[in-house]
């Protein structure tokens, strides 16, 4: 069953110097049950494209789309009555995500009161239970403690617990490894990946690393410049990505270049959100360009379960 | 337990301060070039008069253990004679403090509840008609001198609503044929103490327009704290985060974000606090309040030092305990503050 249905969403702000194109046009199919990993340079729209679904554009944010459905809902109209009921947020930097001067047991509990009519004593227990859930030791002490006594790590585990409280099924998780160590950032992955088998959960993960992919993603969507150029199984993509971008996403990967060899990082730069986009918005840093690339919209190839916008006919390489 | 460490640090720095504040009182009291003796001998005194009050006052012992003695009798609640009318110090404070204490307790309530609600509201409806309107609201509440503000409040809701009182603490009927019996001069718990509503009632009356005048001020700079705070706070990625989790809009505003703002409107209102104790005495005159303010002013024209020294450390100590509570209330609202 499809969870969400996303086609062709643009996110405009139109501003004095013209219209800053965050999100271009983003098209996601994700099916209930799946880690559908957004993959992504930085600033080619992965957050906007969140925030979007949750309704909590900036102010002055123009959205539209062709197609905009959750679970048989239109979230332009119902975001914001499907946010915290159904769609939750793990954001990007934990310690920002939480606020600093209240305890993480009032966190907790100001979630819960929110979509729970339960006496306070119940909801503790019901904190205590998802603190614990989200592997976090000695939960019943936690509740009196502050944001900044907690390890990152922790912090992401306690903002995990505040987006299960919500009792939502379809969790936004924006980078939610990037502000912490590998090896946490992996253990969080590890936890997520647990807590969607057992509850049934739906994950968009947001990312720029083909790593976060690789660990937990069953499929993926490919962006850039605010455009959709790939999706597919995350293997597929990983093991043979179809489209030049992605493909050099993949190459930039360190273990992907033999040691003593230079990172082989992406030349050039993400055109800007202001620039209008004629042909393919990668060719001008794709290293297999051809001369219609430029100027001709590129169309799209494979099939209903792995498809690429590429004037290529056999793909990348 | 760092909040403990806290307070017990704030208390230790607050005697400082007081003491500190009493040597002051006392070395002024040395270089005023007027001589108390000759003030307590009375008008026109003889050499012999002057003489007897030097011995009296004990001006003459040294000056260390004149010091001493003078904290002494401070710290005991002893503040000696008024030069000028040779009445108790202790005595005069008694009636003149509780009507200030009262005036500038309610009046920064009122602050408070006015400003912060104010500020909330207009960052959270930024650049709409409640922001533009608050913000007039706030500029004159600032700009408008206190004595035109009171006659304005007193034209509007004593002379033509007649909603108000005009002056005074109480009605004349109570105070004149049945008064209050004294406790502890606040007219509001001694109404409550002696079971009298309607005494109640009237002194509440008697108080909402000096006090609404003594809160414009601290009102208006609270309100533009408040609102700077918020914008800034709403902008942060864990009130995205709370939306996010569904929050209703009001918990996110009063539960979450205020208590990151709220700090340095906090800070303001006690500072007035304490200005409000000596610095209303524009305020008791138009609204015929027997205060501090008055009396210190008086003493001051008059050279009355040791009113005017009873007075200052009275100010002092109340401010201190003033600055402890809004201390003690900044640790509990920002956990963040006992750890500085
Ligand atoms: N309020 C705004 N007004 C105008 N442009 C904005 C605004 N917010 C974001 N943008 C633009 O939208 C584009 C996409 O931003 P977004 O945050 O979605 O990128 P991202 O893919 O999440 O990047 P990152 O990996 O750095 O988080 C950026 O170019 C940014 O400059
Ligand atoms: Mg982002």
């Amino acid at each position: 069953m499809i969870l969400l249905e996303i086609k062709a969403l643009s996110v405009t702000f139109p501003t004095a110097t013209g219209a800053v194109q965050a999100v271009r046009s983003v098209d996601l199919q994700i099916e209930k049950g799946a880690i559908h990993g957004l993959i992504g340079e930085s600033g080619c729209g992965k957050t906007m494209t969140g925030m979007a679904l949750l309704g909590l554009l900036p102010k002055g944010a123009q959205v539209a789309a062709e197609v905009f459905r959750f679970d048989g809902m239109d979230l332009a109209t119902q975001a914001a009555y499907l946010r915290g009921k159904r769609i939750a947020l793990i954001s990007q930097d934990p310690a920002a995500a939480l606020n600093p001067v209240l305890t993480i047991g009032r966190q907790m509990d100001d979630v819960l009161r929110t979509h729970r009519t339960q006496p306070k004593a119940a909801r503790q227990a019901v904190a205590v239970e998802l603190l614990a859930a989200t592997g976090l030791a000695d939960p019943v002490e936690l509740l009196n403690r502050y944001p900044h006594q907690l390890s990152g790590g922790m912090q992401q585990r306690v903002v995990i617990a505040q987006a299960l409280a919500t009792g939502a099924d379809f969790l936004i998780a924006d980078e939610p490894t990037t502000a912490l160590d590998v090896t946490v950032g992996a253990q969080v992955l590890a936890l997520l990946r647990k807590l969607v088998s057992e509850r049934g959960l739906t994950v968009l993960m947001i990312t720029h690393d083909m790593d976060v992919v690789a660990a937990v993603c069953d499929r993926a969507t490919v962006l850039y410049a605010g455009l959709s150029v790939e999706e597919g199984p995350a293997r597929a993509i990983m093991g043979r990505p179809h489209h030049p971008f992605s493909a050099a996403l993949l190459a930039a990967l360190p273990d992907a270049v033999p040691r003593g060899h230079k990172l082989a990082a992406i030349e050039g730069r993400i055109p800007s959100p202001t620039q209008a986009i004629t042909g393919c918005a990668f060719a001008p840093r794709c290293p297999s360009c051809l001369p219609v690339c430029p100027d001709t919209p590129p169309p799209v190839r494979g099939n209903s379960d792995h498809r690429w916008a590429c004037h290529l006919d056999k793909g990348a390489r | 337990m760092d909040l403990a460490r806290y307070i017990l640090r704030r208390a230790i720095l607050s005697a400082f301060v007081v003491v500190g504040v009493t040597f002051l009182v006392f070395v002024v009291a040395q270089v005023v070039p007027s001589d108390p003796a000759a003030l307590y001998a009375g008008p026109r005194p003889t050499a012999e008069q002057i003489e007897k009050a030097r011995v009296t006052l004990n001006l003459d012992a040294p000056m260390p253990e004149r010091f001493v003695r003078f904290a002494v009798s401070m710290a005991s609640g002893d503040f000696g004679v008024s030069y000028k009318s040779r009445r108790l110090i202790s005595q005069d404070l008694g009636v003149y403090l509780p009507a200030t204490l009262e005036l500038a307790i309610f009046s920064t309530l009122l602050a408070l509840l006015i400003g912060i609600p104010a500020g909330v509201a207009a960052a959270a409806r930024r650049g709409s008609w409640t922001d533009r309107l608050g913000s007039l609201g706030s500029i004159l509440a600032v700009a408008m001198p206190t004595f035109f503000f009171a006659m304005l409040l007193q034209m509007v809701f004593a002379s033509w609503l007649g909603l108000l009182p005009l002056s005074g603490r109480l009605s004349r009927e109570i105070s004149v044929s049945d008064p209050l019996t004294f406790v502890t001069g606040f007219n509001l718990i001694d109404a409550l103490i002696a079971g009298r509503p309607q005494v109640f009632l009237d002194a509440l009356w008697h108080l909402i327009l000096p006090a609404l005048t003594l809160a414009a001020y601290p009102a208006g700079i609270a309100m533009r704290l408040t609102r700077s705070a918020m914008i800034e706070i709403l902008s942060r990625r864990h009130i995205t985060a709370a939306r996010a989790m569904g929050l209703s809009e009001r918990r996110i505003l009063y539960g979450h974000a205020l208590r990151n703002a709220v700090g340095p409107a906090l800070t303001m209102i006690g500072l007035s606090f304490a200005f409000a104790l000596t610095g209303s005495v524009l305020v008791e005159i138009i609204f015929a309040w027997p205060g501090l303010g008055r009396y210190v002013s008086e003493s001051i024209l008059s050279k009355d030092f040791p009113v005017i020294a009873a007075c200052t450390l009275v100010v002092t100590v109340c401010y201190v305990l003033m600055n402890l509570v809004i201390d003690l209330t900044q640790a509990m609202v920002d956990p963040r503050v006992a750890l500085t």
